[in-house]
């Protein structure tokens, strides 16, 4: 069972007593990024203070440490969601990687084929393909929704068929918090020829992600939703695939050779992916990020979340004029309206007390067509919140009409 | 005595302009649009501006946003009806010092003088400017951050 307390000890952002500019730090926006531990940040920064040298092209020692560094980061990362390392190619972020995957897709996909995705989707899922189908001619089509929201076995079925070509669904959505079954997903998909693309960004860091056991054909996630850095992410995908993909960035230490004919020997994935100089002090945080999350365990990590979120979702059953969009959701967090005040204004208000989470629409702007309001909020939890973060957030959310208050 | 010395009378006018807001309709094509989406935040407003020569006949906005945002366009609009594009700019320029905390003639922006505790929560500065800025848009003035 995680001890929240415990938890902060590691986590340099709750060093100041737990306060943020005075005010007890009740930061519930885990899905947007999360906090760092000591642990992450002093191994991200000992490529900066200790071996500092450009990777994979270096003939002397210290070069050498750094490579040995840089490679041991991706097989603890390989490990972590059950990959090669010579599948795991590391990106600036979840939204680089997807780009990537897209981009690199699109010369298999012509006139008339067809692209599945959901109202679900983020930007980066959303805006790439989007991009691709205009360039090829290919369909969008949107995996059609049940009566709660959710993207069922039976929807995906009822729009696959042999023009499809790819599928690409966050496996945790980001606005409702809701997961779908990767590998019976990937199945269908694979049943009409298709590829499958997890976009994991929300469910990597709270659940095992284990690409065997999924068949997801591409997997992408960033590093800062997980305590890890910024500007590190993932795209893994099967060796047969990345051999395929066409690279998206070209430059440095991704050839083997090229002459003045034009002609290029590209190096063989994941460095194929890795153009130009990388962020290896990221890689070595996500590392560390991975190790962190594994040594709490993702079991008590999911119970944690779901205890805080019953308790933020049963608090607010209490608040008539708030209206919660998915309080069945899997995944840790709760998305809600109140009836009079914009979306904005109780974010506003949240944060005036010192509680801090998102409004809008979290990037998924189609999902309105849904949800049937413009803008929604968002709160989100992860191992270091406890019982009190959600006590604030509830006393601070029923006196939402109160919200003019902030300016006088 | 400015608005703004008055905290009460302040949230009475920021109240009356959420609950019925002014002028929020959609002109004709006989109006300039200008349309106001924001990448960072919600706020998706259309500002409409008829001018008559150099005057302001008539101005209306319409869209979604915050409190802050909404209230600004209406009073906004009531303020800037009438104006000549000359006076329109000098009263954005106010608006903006008023948001920047710099010393400003509140008096001349009348009702939009309620909006003088706004930088209190800095992420809603943007929000009482999006109509401001749509409107020197409209009169052809390049946005100056």
């Amino acid at each position: 069972m995680i001890d929240a307390q415990i938890i902060r000890r590691d986590f340099p952002m709750y060093d100041n007593g737990g306060l943020y500019k005075d005010k007890k730090l009740v930061y519930l926006d885990n899905c947007a990024t999360t906090f760092k531990p000591n642990q992450v940040i002093d191994e991200a920064d000992r490529y900066n203070r200790c071996i500092t040298a450009n990777t994979k092209r270096g003939d002397y020692a210290l070069a050498h440490d750094a490579d040995v560094a840089y490679d041991a980061s991706r097989e603890t990362v390989a490990k972590f969601i059950n990959a090669s390392p010579e599948e795991v190619c590391f990106t600036c972020g979840d939204t680089m990687g997807l780009n990537q995957v897209a981009f690199g897709l699109a010369h298999r996909i012509g006139k008339d084929d067809e692209i599945v995705i959901s109202y679900h989707e983020h930007a980066s899922v959303v805006l790439p393909w989007y991009r691709v189908a205009e360039q090829t001619g290919a369909k969008i089509v949107f995996v059609p929704l049940d009566e709660n929201g959710r993207i069922t076995p039976d929807g995906l079925k009822s729009v696959v068929n042999e023009r499809t070509k790819v599928v690409c669904l966050a496996s945790t959505t980001n606005v409702l918090g809701y997961s779908i079954d990767v590998k019976e997903m990937a199945k269908i998909t694979h049943s009409v020829g298709a590829l499958y693309v997890d976009d994991g960004a929300q469910s990597v860091p709270h659940r095992k992600t284990d690409v065997k056991d999924s068949d997801a054909d591409f997997l992408c996630f960033s590093g800062h939703k997980m305590v890890g850095p910024t500007g590190i992410g993932v795209m893994y995908g099967k060796k047969e695939l990345l051999e395929d993909l066409t690279p998206l960035m070209w430059g440095g230490e991704m050839n083997a050779r090229f002459d003045v004919e034009g002609n290029v020997i590209l190096d063989d994935p994941p460095s194929r992916f890795e153009a130009g100089t990388q962020n290896v002090s990221g890689a070595l945080g996500l590392a560390e990020a991975c190790r962190y999350l594994q040594g709490i365990g993702f079991k008590d990590i999911h119970d944690h979340e779901e205890k805080l979120r019953r308790m933020a979702v049963d608090g607010m059953k209490d608040m008539q004029k708030m209206k919660v969009y998915n309080p069945d959701a899997d995944a840790g967090l709760v998305t809600f309206n109140h009836e009079t005040v914009f979306a904005q204004d109780t974010a506003t208000w949240l944060g005036s007390k010192g509680v801090f989470v998102r409004s809008g629409t979290h990037c998924a702007k189609l999902l309105p067509v849904f949800t049937g309001s413009p803008a929604t909020v968002r709160a989100s939890f992860y191992i270091y919140n406890d019982e009190e973060d959600i006590q604030a957030f509830l006393d601070a959310a029923k006196h939402t009409e109160d919200y003019l208050d902030v300016y006088f | 005595m400015s608005i703004s010395d008055d905290p009460q009378f302040m949230r009475e006018i920021l109240t009356d302009h959420i609950k019925y807001p002014r002028n929020k309709r959609e002109g004709d094509e006989s109006y300039v649009s200008v349309h106001m989406a924001s990448a960072s935040c919600i706020d998706d407003v259309h500002v409409q501006i008829k001018m008559d020569g150099e005057v302001i006949k008539d101005l209306c906005w319409h869209g979604t946003g915050c409190s802050i945002s909404c209230a600004s366009c209406s009073i906004m609009t009531e303020l800037l009806r009438g104006k000549t594009r000359a006076e329109a700019l000098v009263l954005a320029d106010t608006f903006d010092k008023l948001m920047n905390l710099e010393p400003c003639d509140e008096d001349s922006l009348e009702e939009a003088d309620c909006f003088a505790n706004v930088p209190k929560e800095p992420a809603r500065i943007n929000c009482a400017k999006i109509g401001w800025k749509g409107v020197r848009k409209a009169l052809g003035q390049e946005i100056r951050e």
